[in-house]
Order: C-alpha cells, then structure tokens, then sequence
C-alpha cells in the first residue's frame, strides 16, 4: 500500500524565501500535519520573507486542506511574511481567497474567558435575584387576573376552559386510578408487616384511611399532575411563545394572563379536589384488597374500623391541601411556560424546569401545611 | 387638522436587551399614510425597532409617541386602545395553532366587536379572500404551508381595519409571485383603507415599489444612519454604506 497520507516538506530555494509542499492525500478523515510544524521550520529569528507552494505530489483535497492553508495564512501575516498563493490548486486558492474576503468581526465572537470566581457568584446571585423578582411578578399579575373573574371581566374563551378542564379531570383518571391504587396497597403491605407482630392488623385500615386522606391522596395526585399537565402548560405556553403567538395575543390587546393562564390555573384548581377525592377512595380500596386478601379481615370490619378511624374532617384537610397544589402546579407551569426563551432547547427546559419547581414546591408545602395542621390541633 | 402631525414619532430611543446596546439615537417620524420600511442589514435589529413600536418592548431611553401620547408613559387602558388601531404581520404569522383559521381571524372580532356570530363569520370570510385563503376557513395552520400561514397572519392583522399596519419581513421566504402580489396588497390597503403600513425588510425590489419613507440602520455604528424615500436615497445618497445596500453591494463602498 503506497503511503499517500497528507504530508508537507520544506526547501530554502532561495535566501529568504519557504517553499512548501503539498504532498498526498489531504481528507478530513486522516491526520495532518499542522501549521506549527511549518513555523518550527522557519523558527523565531527568521530570515523568511516569501513563502510559496508546490503542489505537484498533492493528490487530492478538501476542507481539510483549506483550513490549514487559512491557518498558515493568518501565521504568515502575524510573522509579516508575504504568503503566495499562486502554486496552489486553481479552485483551492479561490475558495483560500473566499475565506479570507470578509475580515473576521472581532467584537461578534463571544468573550469564552475565564471568568473570576467572585464575579461568578455575584452573576449567579444578581440572577437569582432577577429570577426571584420575575416569579412574584408572575404570582402577582396571576392573582390580579383572578381577581377580575368575579365581575366576569377576565376575558377568555369558555370553549378553553373547558377543554382544559377535560384534560386535567376525565383524562387524567386512569393514570390517578392505577398510582393511588398501588399506594395504598404499598401503605397496607408496610402496615401489615409491622402491625402482624401485634396482632393489630385490623389497624391497617386506621393507617391505610388516614394516610391516603390527610396526605397521600393530595400528595400523589398532586405529583401525577405536576409531571402531567404541568409539564404540558409549560410547554403549550413556551412553543407558543416561540411561535411569537403570545407576541401576537398582546399587540391584540388581549392580556395572555387571563386569556391563556387563567383557565389553566382555573382548571386545575377546580380538578384538583375531585381527583385528590378519588385517589382517596382508590388508595382506602387498594388498602382493602390487602387486608382482605392477605390479612383475613372482614370487608365489613374493614369497612367500620376505616369509619371509626377517618372523620370527615380528615378528607376536608387532604382537599384543601389539593387546592393549593393545583394552583402550585398551574403557578409552575405557566410561569416556567411564559418565561420561555424563544428556541426548542428553551421549550424542553422550560418544562423540565416547569416539572421541577412544581414537586418542589408541593413537597415543601405540604410540609408546611402538615406542621400547620399539628399546630392548630386538626 | 390631524393630518398634518405625524402619526408615530420616535424620539431618541435606545435600544438594549440587558447592557447590550443594539441601537441607540434613533429619530424618525412616520406620517399617516406612509408605507415606511425600517431596513438594513440582518442582525442589526430591525425586528427589535418594531417590537419597541408595537409595545412589546419598553425602550431603555427615548419615547415612541403615537398621535402625540407617549405610548411607553402611558398607563395600560391607554396602551390598549392605541393598540386597538394596530395590526402586527408576525415574521411566521403566528397563527395560534390550536384555533382554525377563522376561527384565528375570528378572535380579535370576538373580543372587541358586539358581532353576531353570523356576521363575524361572514367578515371573516372577506378578510380571508382578501389574502387569497377563500375556502380554507376550517383548516388548522399546521395543514397549510408556511406562506399560506403569512397571509392569514394578514388576513387576522386586518381583522378589526387597523389605522396601523406593522410587517415583520412580509417577504421573506415567499416565492417572488407571492411576495410580489403581497406588496401589491399592501399599495391597495393604504389605498383602500387609508392605512399606515410600518414594515420591516430587506427585499430591494419590496423597498422600492412600496416605500415611500424609511430608515437605516446601521449595526457597525449602532444608530440610524440614514432616512426618507427609498427611491431618493438610491439616487442621492452618498454614504457609502447605504449604497452598497441598496445597489445589493455592486457599488460597493
């Protein structure tokens, strides 16, 4: 196999002129020489003034080759030698020529330098603050546009709200059926392990009722919606956004805040409760399923130790939990969806962000809530 | 008499996303019945200059006057209703997706009109030939091409006879038969309905059978570096950099 790989020589023909030449096959694929390997030839205290090409062992190149010739120009002028294209490949010296036309524009390359590790951290916490002032901007023009529903002077379309209600209601049934199901089956199983070495497992149903209402059922539909239809605000409102319809919408004159996030925030809030009261229900049943199947107990005595256990009250503090939730949700959604920058990287971060902040903040209220409930004795 | 004042004057404004300056100085009048084209080259924050005109974005200085109200120092209700009289052509018509076609140019008459549903249908039909989109009325904009998408974005733009019509890149990607009977129905609409039209391009043959007043912007220099009618600025203008424009760089500098 003939050596045809991409190579270059060197010849002083003459005092002060650098002949180079071009040899083999010069392909992206393959490795080249480079430009360095030319300037240790001519070395610091140079006496170069010209410098040439002969290209007649050059058996075939591409952009590869033209990237080297651009790179040694450029060396050629920073060390004020005179660089003659005329023995290099007719279309080659075209396309070196094209290259080079338009001067480099020095102040559009972005400025990749290091930056400090102070200033790092002041434009990270000057973003913070941005970002801090942005969401309660958000949160804000939110609760304005609620309150302009009463008077019906919020203006959207009954058609959308609808809609939406459909998708965050009827549509999200099965997927909230199967989870809190499983939950409260997971519950009872937990229970039973502990609660069979004392000969308690009827309190399987105290443990399975209690935790489904106060927090499990809010808490799981909660998390369902947030990775459901959080995510699909988020990224409903960011396409829209780069689609410039939001644009549009407010040279209409019709405010986004009400005419796109308002009946989202209306629909999952009024959704919320019924599917946290349906998670409810399902997780007590899967719960049931345990503890009739595997613990012997009566589906009457499970049925009343459950009504002894749970008092109506109970599920009033697992739906105002869920209320808060929707609207955490929708908040999320929306504000990561509205905030979205205008490319479809934008649109995948505002939903995963949207996603993020959303079971963050559910966590973190319901957290709080719980502690609330216990202060007050409910 | 109104005629005689300008209808959208713009007074020292500057332009910047952050501390980034795109354009600073700018100065310019657009008079009523002007078909006024903002160009230059791309990049140099054409779109942006009609994002702070059409009130989508607060200038950093400067005051964008309509009618003699300062648009920015107004409070919203005021915003609003000098919007009312304003259509925006979106760079890819911003159809919203989820809405059909009439049902698109449909909203804004919904909105701001005590139409019955019958005779909203019935302009929104109109509006529709108009454009050339007769008979699309029930298709979604996914299902129709990307130029077919431009000229609804007209045909809900004109939706409520706007006193304003502002163009972002009208032309672009069009076939040059489409784009040309667009600048034909720009001519027709100032005609007809007596509109301003504001638009943004950089299509020699748009600039110079519709315009009838610009301005330049220049990215190197960051400001307006020149202004009037196209045509006259062809023939007088001697700053090189508005010629090479112009001429699509054969006199070039």
């Amino acid at each position: 196999m003939p050596d045809n790989r991409a190579q270059i020589e060197v010849s002083r023909p003459a005092q002060g002129v650098l002949c180079v030449h071009l040899g083999g096959c010069w392909r992206v694929a393959a490795s080249q020489p480079s430009v360095e390997a030319i300037g240790r030839q001519i070395g610091p205290p140079s006496d170069i003034k010209t410098l040439f090409f002969d290209s007649h062992r050059l058996e075939g190149w591409d952009s590869s080759l033209l990237a080297f010739l651009v790179n040694l120009k450029k060396f050629c002028t920073r060390m004020q030698i005179q660089f003659d294209p005329g023995g290099i490949p007719e279309g080659l010296a075209k396309l070196l020529a094209l290259a080079t036309a338009v001067p480099e524009k020095t102040d559009a390359r972005r400025q990749d330098a290091r930056e400090s590790v102070l200033s790092r951290v002041g434009v990270r916490a000057l973003a913070f603050k941005t970002a801090g002032f942005e969401t309660l901007t958000f949160i804000g023009a939110a609760f304005t546009a609620m309150l302009r529903l009463p008077g019906g002077r919020a203006r959207f379309r009954q058609t959308d709200l609808a809609l939406h209600i459909q998708e965050c209601g009827v549509r999200a049934l099965p997927i909230v059926t199967l989870i809190s199901v499983l939950v409260g089956l997971i519950l009872a199983f937990v229970g039973a392990v502990q609660l069979q070495m004392f000969g308690a497992q009827i309190y399987v149903a105290n443990l399975v009722g209690l935790g489904m209402a106060r927090e499990m059922g809010a808490m799981m539909a909660a998390i369902i919606m947030a990775g459901r239809t959080g995510a699909a605000y988020a990224a409903q409102l960011g396409t829209m956004q780069v689609n410039e319809e939001i644009d549009a919408l407010e040279t209409m004159g019709i405010a986004p805040m009400e005419y796109l996030v308002l009946p989202r925030m209306l629909a999952l809030m009024l959704m919320m409760p019924l599917l946290c009261l349906y998670a409810n229900f399902l997780g007590i049943v899967g719960g049931a399923l345990v503890g009739i199947v595997t613990l012997d107990i009566s589906p009457l005595a499970y049925f009343n130790q459950t009504r002894e256990a749970v008092e109506l009250w109970d599920f009033g503090t697992g739906l105002i939990k869920s209320v808060l939730f929707g609207i955490l949700i929708a908040v999320a959604g929306c504000m990561r969806g509205m905030q979205c920058g205008r490319s479809a990287s934008a649109v995948g971060d505002a939903t995963t962000s949207a996603v993020v902040t959303a079971i963050v903040l559910i966590i973190v209220s319901d957290a709080v809530m719980t502690v609330v409930y216990n202060t007050l004795g409910i | 008499m109104s005629f005689l004042k300008p209808l959208i004057e713009v007074v020292n404004l500057t332009m910047a996303y952050g501390d980034f300056v795109v354009m600073r100085g700018l100065n310019f009048t657009i008079q009523r019945g002007d078909i006024f084209v903002i160009m230059g080259g791309s990049g140099c924050g054409k779109s942006t200059l009609l994002r702070h005109l059409v009130g989508l974005k607060a200038p950093a200085r400067g005051q964008v006057v309509y009618d003699g109200v300062d648009f920015w120092g107004s409070d919203f209700a005021k915003q609003n209703d000098i919007m009312r009289n304003v259509g925006v052509l979106f760079q890819s018509g911003a159809l919203f997706s989820s809405l059909t076609l009439a049902q698109n140019v449909a909203l804004p008459l919904e909105e701001y009109t005590d139409l019955r549903p019958a005779q909203i249908r019935e302009i929104v039909a109109v509006k529709l030939a108009l454009v050339g989109l007769a008979g699309f009325e029930s298709y979604f904009p996914s299902e129709i091409s990307g130029g077919m998408r431009k000229r609804a974005g007209l045909a809900r733009a004109m939706a409520l006879d706007p006193q304003i019509l502002f163009f972002d890149e009208p032309s672009a990607g069009l076939d040059p038969v489409s784009a040309h009977r667009l600048d034909d129905l720009i001519l027709q609409l100032r005609e007809s309905l007596g509109a301003t039209v504001v638009v943004v391009t950089h299509e020699l043959a748009s600039i110079f059978a519709i315009g009838s007043n610009s301005v330049f912007l220049d990215p190197q220099s960051r400001t307006m570096i020149a202004g009037g009618d196209p045509n006259a600025l062809l023939a007088a203008s001697r700053d090189a950099r508005v010629r090479a424009f112009l001429t699509r760089g054969e006199e070039d500098g």
